[in-house]
Parts: structure tokens; sequence; C-alpha cells
């Protein structure tokens, strides 16, 4: 396992840099620059303020600059937000929607694995339906919609919770309930598909003809399996839940890494857009080697490969 | 651990591919029966009922502005008095349209590609899985702007875009579950046997991945229909005054404090089609599966 | 077993629920007991160097951390004395001689001097910042020259420290609204040794701005600030009328416009920076006292491709802008108390209201569009209409295209793009008919029909006309605002005669304000100094 991980370090390193190019030619392909507005500058003064960020080089130097920045750390001045670095951004926002993404994992864990397990043991009973519906509110309602409504009722109506703002525990809860649901609908109808999978294996129906209770059977047997297909879905899904949510940011007014990611791009915010990527890349990868090293955890027959 | 005599009976039953009497187990099968019957309407009213409407979707009528629900205007109207269940009926066409479609492309890119990764494994699958981590982490809304630049206004680039994002996390299912079964001692022993290796991956790797790969596509065609909210903000998708569910639905939850059935209708709809084929990706499931 | 899991949910909820407190105190309530003044401001501004900003957003913040010479009475709009508390004007109307308040402080506690004004307006103008609005500080003789590069001597520029407390400034030509410029934030100083700590007097890339770092001459001074979190400022006890500042701090929320109206429902802010249409109805039949209508000096139009046929027909543009009904679309899509526009210029710019010189006539538009060869709209080719995605847009443009359709029998493709690859098929000239906007810099009328000239960088409709351009020119020859209004007027007719801009309505700016806010007086400028406001409960 440490092999495996030595190895996918190795690779990120590559990784990345395929990453970082491909997203510096994205960004000069795509029209307009960080400077155009409604009300244009010159064409003069455009040139003098691009000579600020090095923009006025030749394309190949100006990559060279680039990718010679990066090794050494330096992400950068944000070209919209003057006066701040691309790492203090980072730094200051990533904190933030670690958080939320965390409370949000929980709940969409908490909610989601019971409920599939329920609606697998409830399998072909009428209670099915009932937990097959609870399961799909989150796709039913997106973020968009079940954040305004969860504003609505315990905010406006109820008045427990503040409308705005990321101060007290309180205010982490209606957002990471927006977050989570999604998450929780997936999770909750992997587990379910997994769980009728193993469930139906012969070693467990030998089990259950042991005498087994269905339950003990469960938790002592088959939930690690079961659960592999939720553990390959949870990598990515992660690294997005910290990686912040334009939605529930914007919602909420949550000085989160996920408005950055959005507006970085239509800002045309290059050096923010380069740090997000890579950032989120980093993500990426290392969560994809959580989730392997879990696979192998969970099937150790894996580790042959 | 698994008795392997055991296995070796049961290799029997599962390595038997498509199940010959799937219409008949589906006809049987209750979620099959709900979930067809619901979906079947929806899209009729989709497809067929704005004939019957005498509204059309773009006509404005200012003055009345967003009005309740009433006997001419069933599911009321919107901000500029358009009606809107024509617009419901006829923006569920084409959510539906690309709902299916994106999610075709999806489900036959990451399923093929997460099962060659998963099962030649070694380097094949270290560089196949640093290519999707790739695509994962290059900026959607950059590729989606420059797709409009590049190629103006079209259909097709909608399922490109949707299909670059939604696959990712299916190939990486697949993927890992390929991996799990190929583990696993019938596959070992149809190795051992001699079995062709598009054999071995159609019959027995395949079949047991259909339970994760079905549940996975009935949740993306919702992702699918409100990804294409998000590309048309951007300027590729459908073009106003046409909107789609998902269009709608975002447009609703502005303004549902004061507008209640700007929201709730569309999502209505949106939530019956979700309901409806996740029936289907249950019967469709349990009829792949007739061990039990 | 089983039932366990059954609680556990529902238990959990309850746990959480229980965990959420109901805020014991708004902070609406908070601000008054406090005197800290909670305003939504929408957006999160590029940053906080007076020189290098463009927006609305900046502003609202730059007013409560700097000072410029002069300042304007909200309620009146007269201008007062800022941090120069006296001025002469020499005969000729060129030289102006201003005297600064020796109370006038840093908020570091160094004395605001001439040469910090002089050391500003070189930095402003020096071409290498890049400053995008320098522009403003053109009426300073040699000031034009300067920043464009002919001259690297600033000493040609009319703008001298007589000595700590003596600012002369030398204007190119007699401008009579001269004072009022001071007033913007372009002509504000910056602390020049702060500045020099952190880069060069023209480094963009500076951490001046920065709170441990930040020094300004306003009623306030920075404290803290975050990305989309806030900026709050406390009180600056240098600022030379420190004692008749009444707040204490004032807390800026970038918050946009939905969150925005849910916090001020929840007494969460005081002053919002707009209101969702949706909700504009609600509050003016349920709390009318909250919800205000600014005038605005901002026109809203569809920029015409004049190059490209059919348009290039005038007759095709006058039957467009004929057809539209302003009434209609601003009294229920818009609703925000806009003005239907049937002239260029928004309306007592500078005084000047243009006179209207058409109106909403469906019948003559199709007869135009008949002469110019499409009767009932026949044969008329598509074009597209182009806009920015965003709601507001798109609803305008569905009405106006229904508008189209219906009374003249064309139907125009909608299309929309993101914000900067608009920017960019708008400068290209790619496009048929484009949404735009022109928000007045300064109060004259020149800053709107300036747009038309033929070699204006932000006429993108390929209209040139000699006779325009001269009548604009004319207007900077005369001082006597009779005649220039004169001009002006006859600009207006040509330009609307040809129409290559369709003016549609005219910005009116909204807000939600709290009964509590004292000293927010409406104006055209949306100028709101903060030392003017305070807060008190209202029973």
């Amino acid at each position: 396992m440490l092999q495996l991980s030595i190895r996918r370090l190795a690779q990120a390193i590559p990784t990345l840099w395929i990453i970082a190019t491909l997203t510096f030619i994205l960004m000069q392909l795509t029209p307009g620059g960080p400077f155009d507005q409604e009300k244009p500058v010159t064409p003069e003064i455009k040139k003098l303020i691009e000579a600020h960020y090095g923009m006025d080089k030749p394309i190949h130097e100006q990559y060279i600059q680039f990718i010679v920045k990066r090794l050494q750390g330096d992400f950068g001045p944000s070209y919209k937000y003057a006066g701040w670095d691309v790492d203090e951004i980072i730094a200051q926002a990533f904190p933030v929607s670690l958080e939320l993404g965390l409370y949000a994992l929980i709940i969409a864990i908490l909610i989601g694995v019971p409920l599939g397990i329920l609606s697998a043991l409830f399998h072909k009973k009428p209670m099915e339906i009932v937990f097959m519906s609870l399961a799909l509110i989150g796709i039913c309602l997106p973020a968009f919609v079940l954040g305004p409504l969860l504003l609505l009722v315990f905010s406006t109506e109820l008045g427990w919770f503040n409308p705005f703002g990321w101060n007290s525990f309180s205010d982490r809860i209606l957002p990471a309930f927006t977050l989570g649901l999604f998450y929780a609908s997936f999770i909750a109808r992997l587990t379910r598909s997994g769980t009728l999978d193993v469930l139906k294996h012969p070693y467990i129906q030998t089990a259950r003809a042991k005498g087994l209770s269905k339950i003990r059977i469960l938790f002592v047997h088959t939930l690690r399996s079961a659960l592999s297909p939720v553990v390959s879905y949870l990598g990515p899904a992660v690294a997005g839940m910290i990686s912040g949510s334009f939605v529930v940011e914007t919602l909420f007014f949550i000085p989160g890494l996920g408005s950055f990611f959005v507006n970085s791009a239509f800002n045309r915010d290059d050096t923010m857009v380069m740090g997000t990527v890579l950032f989120y890349a980093a993500l990426i990868i290392l969560f994809n080697l959580i989730v392997d090293l879990i696979q192998i955890w969970m099937n150790p027959k894996l580790n042959r490969d | 651990m698994i008795n392997s005599k055991k296995e070796k009976l049961e290799l029997s039953k599962r390595a038997g591919s498509v199940p010959t009497n799937l219409w008949q187990t589906l006809c049987k099968s209750n979620n099959a029966r709900i979930g067809f019957t619901l979906f079947l309407t929806l899209s009729a009213l989709c497809f067929i009922g704005p004939f019957f409407i005498p509204h059309s979707y773009e006509t404005t009528q200012l003055s009345i502005g967003a009005s309740a629900p009433s006997v001419v205007h069933l599911f009321g109207t919107d901000v500029l008095g358009r009606d809107l269940l024509i617009r419901t009926l006829v923006g569920g066409q084409i959510s539906i349209f690309v709902g299916f479609l994106a999610t075709a492309v999806a489900l036959i890119i990451g399923t093929t590609y997460g099962m060659i990764a998963g099962y030649v494994g070694k380097k094949t699958d270290a560089l196949m899985m640093r290519f999707v981590d790739t695509l994962y982490a290059l900026p959607f809304t950059i590729m989606v702007i420059l797709l409009t630049v590049l190629f103006g206004r079209s259909l097709v680039l909608i399922f490109l875009a949707i299909g670059a994002v939604e696959w990712l996390t299916l190939a990486r299912i697949v993927r890992g579950e390929t991996r799990n079964i190929k583990t696993q001692a019938f596959v070992q022993a149809a190795q051992l046997n001699g079995l062709p290796h598009h054999q071995i991956i159609t019959k027995h790797i395949l079949r047991n991945l259909i339970s994760p790969v079905i549940v996975f596509a009935t949740l993306t065609i919702p992702s699918v229909i409100l990804l294409e909210s998000v590309i048309s903000f951007l300027g590729l998708g459908v073009q106003a005054p046409l909107a789609s569910w998902g269009s709608l639905i975002n447009e609703g939850a502005q303004k549902f404090d004061v507008y209640p059935w700007l929201l709730i209708f569309p999502s209505i709809f949106f939530s019956l089609t979700i309901l409806s084929l996740n029936f289907i990706g249950d019967a469709f499931r349990d009829a792949f599966d007739p061990v039990l | 077993m089983k039932f366990s899991f059954t609680l556990i949910i529902p238990l959990l909820i309850s746990l959480f629920l229980s965990m959420a407190c109901t805020p014991a105190q708004t902070n609406v309530e908070r601000g008054i007991s406090e005197q800290v003044l909670y305003i939504g401001i929408g957006a999160e501004p590029e940053g906080l160097d007076p020189h290098l900003v463009s927006g609305v957003t900046e502003h609202y913040v730059l007013l409560s951390l700097f000072e410029g010479l002069t300042t304007v009475d909200p309620k009146t709009l007269e201008i007062l004395p800022g941090v120069a508390e006296s001025w002469t004007l020499s005969e000729e109307g060129l030289t102006y001689t201003f005297h600064l308040d020796s109370e006038a402080h840093w908020s570091n506690g160094d004395p605001v001097t001439a040469h910090d004004f002089a050391f500003s307006y070189q930095r402003i103008l020096s071409p290498k910042l890049g400053a995008p609005y320098a522009y403003m500080l053109y009426p300073i003789k040699g000031a034009e020259a300067f920043h464009k590069g002919q001259t690297d001597s600033f000493s040609t520029v009319g703008v001298k420290a007589i000595d700590a407390q003596t600012l002369e400034i030398e204007l190119h030509s007699v401008t009579p609204y001269f004072l009022s410029l001071p007033t913007h934030f372009t002509w504000w100083p910056v602390h020049p040794p702060t500045i020099l700590k952190h880069g060069s007097m023209v480094d963009r890339i500076s951490k001046w701005t920065q709170p441990k770092h930040f020094v300004g001459n306003g009623p306030f001074a920075l404290k803290s600030w975050r990305l989309n979190n806030g900026i709050r400022v406390v009180r600056n006890s240098h600022y030379r009328e420190a004692d008749s500042v009444k707040l204490n701090g004032i807390e800026f929320l970038p918050i946009n416009l939905e969150t925005e109206e849910r916090a001020f429902r929840a007494g969460q802010v005081h002053i919002t920076s707009g209101v969702p249409t949706a909700r504009i109805d609600w509050y003016r039949a349920n709390r009318p006292e909250n919800i205000r209508f600014d005038p605005y000096l901002g026109v809203y139009y569809y920029l015409v491709n004049t190059e490209k046929a059919p348009l290039s027909d005038k007759r095709v543009r006058q039957a467009l802008a004929y057809a539209i009904n302003r009434e209609s679309l601003v009294n229920y899509v818009l609703k925000g108390g806009q003005k239907p526009a049937y002239h260029f210029t928004p309306p007592n710019t500078g005084g000047f209201t243009a006179e209207q010189s058409f109106t909403y006539d469906p019948d003559k538009a199709r007869t135009l569009l008949t002469e110019a060869g499409f009767p009932n709209g026949e044969n008329f080719p598509e074009i597209e209409l182009l806009y920015n995605t965003s709601e507001s847009h798109k609803i305008v443009a569905e009405a106006i295209q229904q508008m189209w359709k219906q009374e003249l029998g064309i139907t125009i493709r909608l299309h929309n793009q993101e914000w900067k690859v608009y920017l960019d098929s708008r400068q290209k000239g790619e496009f048929d008919i484009a949404r735009a906007a022109w928000i007045g810099d300064y109060l004259d009328p020149y800053t709107f029909l300036g747009l038309g000239i033929s070699d204006s960088g932000n006429n993108h409709s390929g209209w040139k006309d000699l006779e325009f351009d001269q009548l604009l020119y004319e207007t900077t020859q005369t001082l006597e605002s009779g005649q220039r209004f004169e001009l002006f007027q006859k600009a207006e007719d040509r330009l609307i005669e040809a129409m290559p801009f369709i003016p549609i309505y005219f910005y009116v700016r909204s807000l939600l304000i709290d009964r509590s806010v004292d000293g927010w007086h409406s104006n055209i400028l949306d100028y709101h100094p903060y030392q003017f406001i305070s807060l008190s409960a209202k029973d």
C-alpha cells in the first residue's frame, strides 16, 4: 500500500503539469481578458496594465515563466482582486469550504447509508417506496431549490437560523444540509443496490440458513463489500464537497472557495483560475488515491494486482 | 471464505448473461408497471399535450404578468404573462431529450472506459485513470465558453459538454467494481478455463456491474437535466424564449416565495420523472438479477 | 436494531435543531445601539485603491475611507469643502487655489498636505499605472499629454503644491463643473509613504490596501477585509471633523440580491444594494416605508449594427424603435419605477432634459418597414438580438422580441453570451442588435452623447455622422449653458433620427432601507457621505 501511495504521488506530478498546461492553453484561447469592462479602457492603457502582469510577453515566454513560478510555489496576484495573492485567497477560503464540506459529508453518509440499507431490507415491500422517495429528495430538490426552501421555513418563518453568514455553529446547519442532501441521494441509492447485490450472494444465504440474523450478517459480513461503489463515488464527490459550492455559498453568504472557482472563470482571472484548478486537481488525485487504498483494505485481493 | 465448490455451482447461474425472460420478468414487476406508466404519461403530456393547449410558449401578455393558476391558465402564468403549462410541457421535451441522450453517451463511454481500465489494470489502468483525473480538474466553465465561441450554438455541443463531465464518475465506479469482480473466484476460474477476455468481460463482469450502473444512470438523468440549464446560462444550450425544466426551476426558485406556482409545477414534473426513472431502474436491476 | 435506524435520523435532526439558536439580537438592533451601519453592496469590490478601481461597488466603500478636496451635500448636491476648507478661482477662470484644512489628517496621524495631492495626481496620471479612469483628470492643463506619454515631466502638468497647505490647479480650459470633479474617487489622495513602502509609485500589484497597512483620510479607517465576507471600517479619530461623525463603524457586505433581500427582511442589514424585481410589488404593498427608487444617471438601450443589412436601412432601425411599447415594459416587467426612454440622455443630466422626439407608434413603424421593403415583415431576414446572460436582460429581450413579432411580423432570434464573450462580440461588431447600457461618469450630457462620436471607442454601432461630431465638438467650445443645451438637443435629434442606439429605459436605483437610518438622502449621483448618516430607533 505504501508502494502504491508513492507510485501515485509520483504520477501526480506529470498529471498536474498536464492539467496546468491544458488550462493555460484554454485560458489563452478563451475570448475576453481580465481587464475588459463595459466601459473599456483605451488599448494603450490595457497594454500597460497587461505589462504589469507580464501578459505582454510572447506566449512561450509567458508559459515558461508561468511554470517556473508555480514550481516555486508562487501562484501570483489575482487579476481581479487588486492587492490579493491567489494563495492568500485560497488559504483564507479553503478552511471554510473544508468545514462546510465535512459537515455535508457527515450528513450525506448519516442519511444516505442507513436509508440505503433500510430500503434494501424492505426490498419488494410497500415501505420501500417511502424510503426511495426519501432518498430522492436531494435529487428532486437541487441545492438552488432546497436552500431557499429551508431558508423560508427555518429562517424566515420559524426564525431558528440566521438567513445568512458564517459566524456561529448554527450558521453551518442549513448550508450543510443543502449541500449534503444531494450526495445523500446518491449514497442511498448506491448503498441499496450494493446491499441487494451482496445479500443474494451464496455465502450470505448459507449464513442465513445457519440461522444468523439478517442484521448481523449485514454488519458483520456484507457492509464492507456492499459499500464498494459508494466508496468509488465518494472520491470525486468529497473533493467536490470540500472545495466549495458556488450555489450554497451564494445563497447563504459563505466566504468559501466555490465562488472563486466559478467567478474566476467569468472574470478571466487567469492566475486565480490556475490556482483553483491546480488546487482542485491535487484534491482529486489525493481522494482518488484514498479511495483506492480503502478499496484494497476492503478487498485485500486487489493488492495483488 | 467462499466455498469453492459452491462458487463453481454458482458460476453456471451467474454466467447466463441477459436473462431470456427479461420482458416477462419486467412485466411481472410492480416497480416496472408503476415506473413505465408514470413515465409514459409524463412523456405523452410533454410531447403530445402541447397540441391541445390553446396557448403559445412564447406569446407574452405583459399586463397580466405572473398570475396564479386559473381556469384559463391551469398552471398560472410567468412574469411575462406566458402560460406556464405549455412552457413546462415544451420544456419537458427538451429536458427529457437531452437527459436521455446525454446520459446514454455518458453511460456508454463511462462503462466501457472504466471496464477496460479495471480489467486490464497495471499501467493501462494508471494511465487511463490519470486521464480521468485530468478531465475532472479542467475548468468546466472555461471549456463550455470555448465551445460556444468555437462552434456557436448547437444541440450536439450540449451532449458533448455534458458527456465530457458526466461519464467521469461512472468510469471511476465501474473501474473500482471491475477490479473487485476480477478478484472473485468465478472470474479467475473462467480465466483459468481459458475463456477469452471479451467473453469474460461481457458474460461475467458486465453482468455484475449492471446494478451500480443502472442506479448511477437513473441519477445521472436529473443531473444532466439541471446541468443543461447551467450550460444554457453560459450561452450554449437552448435559447430563450424556449425554456427547459432546469431553467424553469431555476427561475422559479428565485421567485417562489412570491410566485410559488413558478417553482411548484415544473418541480413536480421533474420530480415525477425522477421517481418514474428510479422505479424503472429498480425493475431492470431486479430483472437482471434473478438469483433471489 | 431495525428500529434504532428509524430513530437515529429524527434524533440527529432534532439534535441539530436544538443546537440552532434564535439570534438574540439582529444586526439592525445591534447597529442602532452600537452605531454601526450594516450595508449590502451587492458584490465584492475589485480593490480599495481609488486610482485603480472603476465601479459603483468600490465607490460605496471608498467613500468611507477617503475624502477629496471637495465633497457633496447629499441633500442639495451643493459642493461642500472637503480637505480644502476654501478655494479661490483666478479671474480668467483657469487657476484654482485650494487652501487645505489644517485639521485634515491621515488615519495614521500624518497631516494631509498639498504635496500628497500632487503625488496622487502624478500617480494616477502616470501611464505605467494604467489607471482606468485617469481621463477624469484631463481638465487639468497638460494632464492628457502626460497621461498619453507625450512628456515624461510632471512639471508640465498644472498641479503645483505651493506649500503644505496650498494646492494650485491650472486648467486646460474653463470647466464650469470643475468643483464637482474632486468628489469622484479618481481625485482622492493616497498616502505617499504608504504607497512607497509597498512598491513604487506606479505599482499596481501592491499590498498597501491590506487592513494592516492601509492609510486613508476619510471619516472611517479600514479595520478588516475578507473576500466575500465583508469589509469593516471604524471611526477614524484623526479625521478632520471626527467629532461630527456619528457612526462608530460600517460593515460592508458583498451579498447577492436575493440573499440581501432575505437578510433585510430578517433585520440583518440596514440598507441593500438593490431589490429583486419579483419582490418590488410586495414591498410596495406591505412595507412602502422601506423601499426607495432613486433616479440614476444611466440609460438602457439596444445597440444596432448599422453596417449589416437590413439594419443599415435607417427606416428599419426606426421601425424597431417605434414598435417597442416602453410604457408596458416599464410598468409590467421592470416595475422599479424606471422611466421609458424616448431620447438618449437621461432627464436632468446636468440640468439638460432632451425633448422627446418620437413616441410608441406601431402604425408608423409598420409603414416604415413597408417602405424599407418588408410589408408585414415579409422577407425580413432572420437576425439576432444579443444580450449578456442575466435574468433581467433575458426578460426584457423576450418581451421586446414578442412586441416586434406582434407589431411588425418579424422574428428575431435571441442569443445570450457569457459577459466577456459578449463584450468581445460587441467590440468586434459580431452582432446584429445588442443589449447595452451606459452610466454617466459626470453630470453633463457629453458623457452620454459622446458615445455616438465617430471615433469613440465605445460606439460599436458603426454609425458615423460628421455633423453630429461637429455639434459635440462645439459644446466643448462654449461655456454658456443655454447655448450648449441647444447644441446637445440638435445632437440628440440627429442621433434619434439615425437610431444607431435604440433607447429603452432610464435607470432607477431601487434599494431597501431600514427606518432607523437617518441622513441618507436620495440623489441622482447616488452619493451618500457616511459622516452625515446616523442610526436611531423609530417606534
